[in-house]
């Protein structure tokens, strides 16, 4: 799939800004003052700016409300109104607690919850395509919810050590959740590598229906040039380019994170915490980059992708 | 609304038959051209006469090549011309995504259309359809896809011989055939049951109406199978590789 910048961009910040919603839903520096203004209004920018960058793409932006409507079937509108009902009870929680020092637990619960449900229904957008079979695993919203929560707790941590210090408790929980989170995408990418397209159920013999027959070769494309589907779907990604931006993700996501969290568990401070949660961010644009790009459609079987090799010794052609 | 009709009284579609399409593509540029002026916003174009021309397109043309597995000598390719436009799907996954509800399915014909007024051109749609069967036009920013020429099937004004879709009417093989497939008793279903017509990667789920009759078996090679054989089952690797393999299975 074409990796558009502005999907990679949102799914990022809007990840890692509903972690921050939900721990600070939680009661992660309930009752702190400042920390926790700065730490509410950075977890509404990410995730505002999130939502803003992800109707960038969009043919009409201004019907853009429309996509709330059919919640019945759609992960899409879905994850549109979760994330309003998310935001909208947070901003009245964070100011009960701000403006008036009152602590509404169960209203943070639900909080919570709904956010943790909202970065789901994030991922079942992608993870309900068969079209996609990389993407079409319960694998996929467990990084989802797995990042985003690391992200969370990481960036809560900043603002915990900012105010008091340290924030070990904060910071353990953003290690665990490191852990959980790259264990969940490593199977992601054992599992991705095991199935390239024309592996699995859909290939060019099913999708031509000429099997029966033999092996099934594209011969000419529809027309001369690309067109949407092969610019949107049919996008290939060089072996390597792919493997080094891998490692690049889980240093830049994970190996480095970890030790700056490690730094800041034993020597304190925020800038700890605050290195790894920008490093984890850059890893995640690598990651989410990857996710898309290596992404496999199966309607690129109709365009020569996903095709058995010649079978030996096949007489060759007239040049 | 994006849910599905349970069952629509009428299935209208189209019987395609790969044995006799000659690759002419008369029916992609007579689907252009009634379509460019009719349902919707026009079919753009970009580029059409510079470099990299391109544009939306509801019906085109691929052409494969079959290479005979058992090859024995003198096996020469089968070279297959395969139309292919939306197959109006009972189980529409580009409906059901679809968060506006600018896809619908009619629950009158079962024909799948895009409301190009809530559109907002998302994309999801297309991304859903296994088929590659919906372009977003660049132009207008919102999905198009084949409308069964809806705006002829109906058309009181043109004489009754044009109210079937522009691609069947043009076909100069009679390549394309349009009909109600949930009547056994109609021209297309009869045809479809005489030559063994198929659905396109029934593997997906999606139920389509539109069939595709296969070539004919004196076109095929030698020793060709009833089916598509199934796909080599992978082996399971040894040590930890084989056990990750599992739990991968498992998770699902
Ligand atoms: S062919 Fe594609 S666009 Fe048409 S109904 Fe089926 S899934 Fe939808
Ligand atoms: S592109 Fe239009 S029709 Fe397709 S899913 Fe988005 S809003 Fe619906
Ligand atoms: S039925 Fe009409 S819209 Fe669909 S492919 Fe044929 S000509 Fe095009």
């Amino acid at each position: 799939m074409h990796p558009a910048r502005s999907i990679i961009v949102f799914t990022t910040l809007s990840g890692a800004g509903f972690g921050l919603v939900a721990l600070l839903a939680l009661g992660a520096l309930a009752g702190s003052g400042s920390p926790l203004l700065w730490a509410a209004l950075l977890a509404l920018a990410l995730t505002g700016v999130g939502l803003l960058s992800s109707t960038f793409h969009l043919g009409h932006p201004e019907r853009a409300w429309r996509a709330l409507t059919q919640w019945r079937t759609s992960w899409l509108s879905r994850e549109g109104v979760l994330s309003i009902a998310t935001l909208g009870l947070f901003a009245v929680q964070m100011a009960a607690d701000l403006f008036y020092g009152m602590r509404l637990v169960p209203l943070g619960l639900v909080t919570a919850a709904l956010a943790t449900v909202t970065v789901y229904a994030t991922a079942m957008i992608y993870a309900s395509l068969k079209t996609v079979p990389r993407w079409h695993t319960r694998l996929t919203p467990a990084c989802y919810l797995g990042f985003a929560a690391a992200g969370g707790a990481m960036l809560a941590s900043a603002f915990a050590a900012g105010a008091d210090g340290r924030a070990a408790g904060l910071e353990w929980l953003a290690l665990g959740f490191l852990l959980v989170a790259w264990a969940a995408k490593g199977l992601w990418w054992f599992r991705a590598d095991r199935i390239p397209l024309g592996s699995g159920d859909s290939r060019p013999e099913t999708a031509t229906r000429l099997g029966r027959y033999g092996r099934v070769r594209l011969l000419e494309p529809p027309h001369s040039m690309g067109n949407y589907l092969t610019r949107e779907m049919v996008f290939r990604t060089a072996r390597r380019h792919a493997a080094a931006l891998r490692r690049a993700a889980a240093l830049l996501g994970g190996g480095l994170p970890v030790l700056l969290l490690a730094a800041g568990l034993a020597a304190g401070g925020w800038i700890w915490p605050a290195a790894a949660s920008l490093s984890f961010l850059l890893g995640l644009l690598a990651e989410r980059w990857l996710f898309f790009a290596e992404a496999e459609h199966v309607v690129s079987l109709y365009y020569g992708e996903g095709e058995r090799a010649r079978p030996a010794g096949f007489p060759a052609r007239p040049a | 609304m994006t849910a599905l009709p349970n069952d629509t009284p009428k299935k209208l579609g189209l019987v395609i038959d790969l044995d006799v399409c000659v690759g002419c593509h008369a029916c992609v540029v007579n689907c252009k051209e009634w379509n460019t002026g009719g349902y919707g916003a026009a079919l753009s174009d970009q580029e059409p006469y510079g470099e990299t021309p391109s544009g939306t397109f509801l019906n085109r043309i691929h052409t494969f090549e079959v290479l005979p597995e058992a090859n024995g000598a003198g096996a020469s390719p089968m070279v297959v011309h395969f139309p292919k436009s939306c197959l109006h799907c009972a189980d529409a996954p580009c409906v059901t995504v679809c968060p506006t509800g600018a896809s619908y399915k009619r629950a009158e014909d079962g024909i799948v259309l895009v409301n190009e007024d809530w559109c907002i051109g998302c994309g999801l749609c297309a991304w859903a359809c296994p088929y590659g069967a919906r372009e977003l036009d660049e132009a207008e920013g919102v999905m198009k896809k084949c409308t069964l020429c809806v705006d002829r099937i109906y058309n009181e004004n043109l004489e009754e011989v044009d109210r079937v879709p522009a691609c069947v009417r043009t076909c100069p093989t009679n390549a394309r055939h349009f009909g109600d497939l949930a009547d056994p008793d109609s021209a297309v279903s009869r045809l479809v049951a005489a030559r063994g017509g198929v659905d396109l990667m029934p593997e997906q789920g999606t139920a389509p109406v539109n069939k595709y009759l296969p070539p004919r078996r004196n076109r095929a090679p030698a020793g060709a199978a009833d089916e598509t054989p199934p796909a080599a089952p992978r082996e399971r690797a040894a040590g930890l590789t084989g056990w990750l393999e599992r739990v991968v299975e498992m998770i699902g």
